[in-house]
């Protein structure tokens, strides 16, 4: 029987443009013979295809005691499938320039894949062969744990691995979210090929996969090409289920004591959903807070005003089970309790008066342009995608995305930086900051 | 705002994919590079993607940490973030709130030998930011108010990028051991107690020194048509006088022939895993073709990937799979140097081997290229991965300005950026095996070794 009969179902369900601009991208949601969903956008200009994928379950599927399972189970995947050892695995994707990606979040496993058009059966095979009959080696699983481990030692004394871990501790005590994805030295050495193995069964699944594909091909093949990696994984996932949860330890300042001579500090708070209908009023509020540009207030004071840092941002951060809005800076030990102080004050004034409608005005403005810059290449829109799917917009978001953006009031918009600021904040600093000393609890 | 990546190809995307073979829609990318020079000296490329209605536009000035005076460590990136403090026409930030409010990206980069600074914007607002850039290259303006408070954002750089990190302490140990005449010795961030001293009259006079059209290439790659940029590039840019300060001929001091392996250690106490990080001093593209050492160049790029890029090389096989002595194990080399360039190969060591054990391992490695050679195999994937990386780079319109504009700061030309695949394509086993002779030679290269510091902390000094 061959594995994909033409006469199988082919639909293309959708077709949505976006062109704000000379060109347009394209969006179809196709059906897999096998019927698997996906959202294709089809770009012949160059002889590539990127394959972005999701499957839900990421590191919160792990056990306490063998946090960094599912990070270790990802990176074993292409060392040795099927009945291919892990020399010759990788030896296969190198001769041909394929590039398999595998990456843990804490709720969801990510994948993604690059080959010249002329390569793909080749490289859509080794990724069915690495989701679907990954080895697990006894060597290959050594080597690859000892790589881990050397990073997490190196992490023991990185001040800013210490600021960031301590803060996500602290917020979510007793919940997968306070562990990171890659465990730590006493965690990552306990996971047996067995907690491996527990996890790609439970989680590579068809029934919360979400699949885009981008570059030189046409929605037939996309359809067969996604059968052929997906289609033999089990019909349905088996997950465990995660508790919602808010960050704790609001108010509280940690200082963990570290010999560099800048302090890094971690700040942040209960932030938003993504499904809440204020989300995009915060996100307007957030950026103008401490977004990524030169604009910011936060880079502004921290910054452009007084030199104490060379970067001060914070954003807001979503994830299935709880939100919280994080930040971040590092800066000299004898400043930085100055640098703390004018986050404080800059995020109280926030919350008490919310942005000018000048900054309102201007932060719309950034984002509606913004967006084409993050649809510019085939990766970068087979990543956007993906995002989408996950956050459950539909597939004509970024044709709405414009008019939610405009939609935003000043009223809204100071509504939401009440909410979204003024519960106060968990920091937490790495190094020997002068006069800065732990607080609260 | 350094960011010094090392950019290991110098890839001539377009060509790329036209010589791959005749099944690669090489001619539909219309990503025909143009390549202009206006009359005042500037010279302008132009890589065309229509695909999204967005352009990169950035401006590379052949001016980097490898010019400054010496003493003035840190002053050309230094003057790279004051260049956005504003200007006689365009006050204190007003180019970045114009920038963010058409919803465009901006950045700058500095490296040994060039300064350059970009935008990412919608393509109808390219002229704009090209008149932006064209003020800002002769109307800077600064006042000790904005100068001082971002030499501390330098420092505080300085910290993040390397006083709070061991690997970047050691890299400097080993540039400033490698270079025993050259500026490239020096970080292009500074010594710490130079920074400290760089004034606004420092960075005035690099300035004037420095800047203008007749050391400057922009590139833009994106949404537009050659014509068309050619045409903003004349109303802008082209308005602009020569800078009569400007050498054309960038000579800096030139290096002695090594003749003795150097190795040093520097010990943190934060380092919780060693490491050995080896660089050898070697031709790059530029010096390559100047020395008559045609062919060098691509033979280095290709002897580093056999030798040290990806899984199946032969340091990460040999050491980290085989043997295994390592965690980790490569190898690099960047074309990109208007003087000599470096060859570096590094490594973690698994626990319980020393860093000499495995310093005498990875030399049985090296060795054995230089004895056996290469296989044909390994030249063969060694090639495709290079020329697909081309293709790659063509999905990204940032990365092509990035790329071509960095061969550019080093000497190349447009020609020779298009020419890469076949120099790449023309390498043989012979000459990688030669180069690997002729150029990993111990006495080339210095050796760090990063090591815990076990030693009881100095009494506070304050």
């Amino acid at each position: 029987m061959t594995r994909i009969s033409a006469a199988l179902v082919f639909a293309t369900l959708a077709l949505l443009a976006f062109a704000p601009g000379a060109s347009a991208m394209t969006i179809e949601k196709i059906v897999s013979p096998a019927g698997i969903e996906a959202w294709l956008v089809q770009e012949k200009a160059i002889p590539l295809v990127t394959l972005n994928y999701a499957f839900h379950g990421g590191s919160s599927q792990d056990e306490p005691d063998k946090a960094g399972a599912a990070q270790l189970a990802a990176d074993l995947l292409d060392e040795g499938a099927g009945d291919i050892d892990g020399k010759t695995f990788h030896q296969r994707l190198e001769n041909r320039a394929i590039e398999l990606h595998f990456r843990v979040g804490h709720d969801a496993f990510r994948g993604s894949l690059r080959t010249l058009s002329e390569h793909r059966e080749e490289a859509f095979d080794l990724l069915r062969l690495a989701l679907s009959a990954p080895r697990f080696d006894a060597e290959a699983v050594e080597m690859v744990r000892g790589q881990e481990l050397s990073g997490l030692r190196r992490d023991t004394t990185n001040p800013n691995d210490l600021a960031s871990r301590r803060w996500w501790q602290t917020a979510f005590p007793d919940h997968p979210y306070g562990r990171q994805s890659k465990g730590t030295l006493e965690t990552m050495a306990r996971v047996t090929v067995a907690d491996m193995r527990d996890y790609v069964r439970r989680v590579f699944a068809r029934n919360e996969l979400t699949v885009s594909i981008v570059g030189d091909v046409d929605a037939k093949t996309a359809g067969e090409l996604i059968d052929r990696v997906f289609a033999s994984l089990p019909a349905k996932n088996d997950l465990k289920p995660v508790a919602n949860v808010s960050p704790r330890g609001l108010g509280r300042r940690i200082v963990i004591d570290v010999n560099v001579p800048q302090a890094v500090v971690t700040f942040g708070g209960q932030g938003i959903a993504r499904s809440d209908p204020e989300f995009m009023a915060a996100y307007i509020v957030n950026h103008i807070l401490g977004g990524g540009s030169f604009s910011s207030r936060l880079y502004k004071e921290v910054r452009e005003k007084r030199g104490l840092a060379y970067g001060v941002s914070d954003s807001l951060v979503w994830l299935k089970n709880a939100a919280v809005v994080l930040g971040g800076t590092a800066t000299r030990a004898d400043r930085t309790g100055d640098a703390l102080a004018i986050i404080e004050a800059e995020t109280k004034r926030m919350a008490e008066n919310g942005p000018t409608p000048e900054e309102l005005a201007a932060a719309k403005s950034f984002l509606k342009g913004s967006y084409a810059l993050t649809l510019d290449s085939s990766g970068k829109i087979a990543a956007q995608l993906t995002q989408i799917q996950l956050d459950n917009l539909g597939i004509d978001y970024i044709q709405r995305r414009g008019a939610m953006i405009d939609a935003v009031t000043i009223a809204d918009a100071k509504r939401v930086a009440k909410r979204l600021y003024g519960g106060g904040m968990l920091v937490t600093v790495a190094g020997q900051p002068k006069g800065v000393t732990s607080s609260g609890e | 705002m350094i960011f010094k990546r090392n950019v290991f190809l110098a890839s001539a995307a377009v060509i790329a994919a036209a010589l791959l073979t005749s099944s690669l829609a090489a001619e539909s990318t219309g990503a025909k590079v143009a390549d202009f020079k206006l009359a005042n000296g500037l010279e302008l490329v132009v890589i065309p993607d229509r695909r999204a209605p967005v352009v990169t536009h950035m401006i590379w000035y052949k001016v980097g940490a490898a010019d400054e005076t010496p003493g003035k460590s840190g002053l050309a990136h230094f003057l790279e973030h004051l260049m956005f403090k504003g200007t006689a026409k365009h006050p204190t930030g007003l180019f970045s709130r114009v920038v963010a409010r058409i919803g465009g990206q901006e950045n700058a980069f500095t490296s040994n030998d060039y300064t350059g600074y970009f935008q990412r914007v919608p393509s109808e607002q390219l002229k704009t930011v090209m008149e932006f850039e064209a003020d800002r290259m002769t109307g800077l303006q600064l006042t000790d108010a904005v100068v001082l408070p971002e030499r501390n954002v330098i420092l505080e750089e300085q910290n993040q990028r390397v006083a709070n990190n061991p690997r970047a302490r050691l890299g400097e140990q080993i540039d400033a051991a490698l270079f025993l005449n050259h500026p490239y010795g020096k970080p292009v961030i500074g010594w710490r107690h130079e920074m400290e001293q760089l004034s606004r009259d420092d960075a005035i006079g690099f300035y004037r020194r420095f800047y203008g059209p007749n050391d400057a290439v922009v590139v833009i790659a994106g949404d537009v048509e050659p014509q068309a940029a050619l045409k903003l590039a004349e109303q802008t840019y082209g308005k602009i006088a020569r800078n009569k300060n400007i050498v054309a001929s960038r000579k800096r001091p030139i290096e002695p022939t090594p003749v003795s392996p150097r190795s040093l250690s520097l010990a943190d106490a934060r380092v919780e895993q060693p490491m050995l990080q080896r660089v050898y001093l070697v031709p790059s593209f530029n010096t390559a073709r100047a020395g008559n050492l045609p062919g060098q160049s691509a033979a280095l790029e290709v002897l580093a990937n056999i030798l040290g890029s990806g899984n199946s090389s032969r340091l990460y096989r040999a050491l980290v799979v085989d043997k295994p002595v390592a965690v980790s194990a490569g190898a690099g080399y960047d074309s990109n140097a208007l003087d000599m360039s470096k060859f570096g190969v590094y490594g973690i060591p698994r626990e319980g081997v020393t860093l000499p054990q495995f310093e005498a391992e990875i030399d049985g490695v090296i060795q054995q290229v230089i004895d056996k050679g290469v296989s044909d195999e390994e030249l063969v994937r060694t090639k495709s991965r290079l020329i697909a990386d081309a293709i790659y780079a063509q999905d990204n319109q940032a990365s092509m300005a990035r790329w071509y504009g960095a061969a550019l700061m080093a000497g190349a030309s447009v020609d020779d950026v298009r020419g890469w695949p076949e120099r790449i394509r023309a390498v043989t086993a012979v000459q990688v095996q030669d180069a690997a002779r002729q150029w990993l030679d111990k006495r080339r290269s210095v050796t760090g070794y990063l090591i815990k510091d076990t030693s009881p902390p100095a009494e506070k000094r304050s």
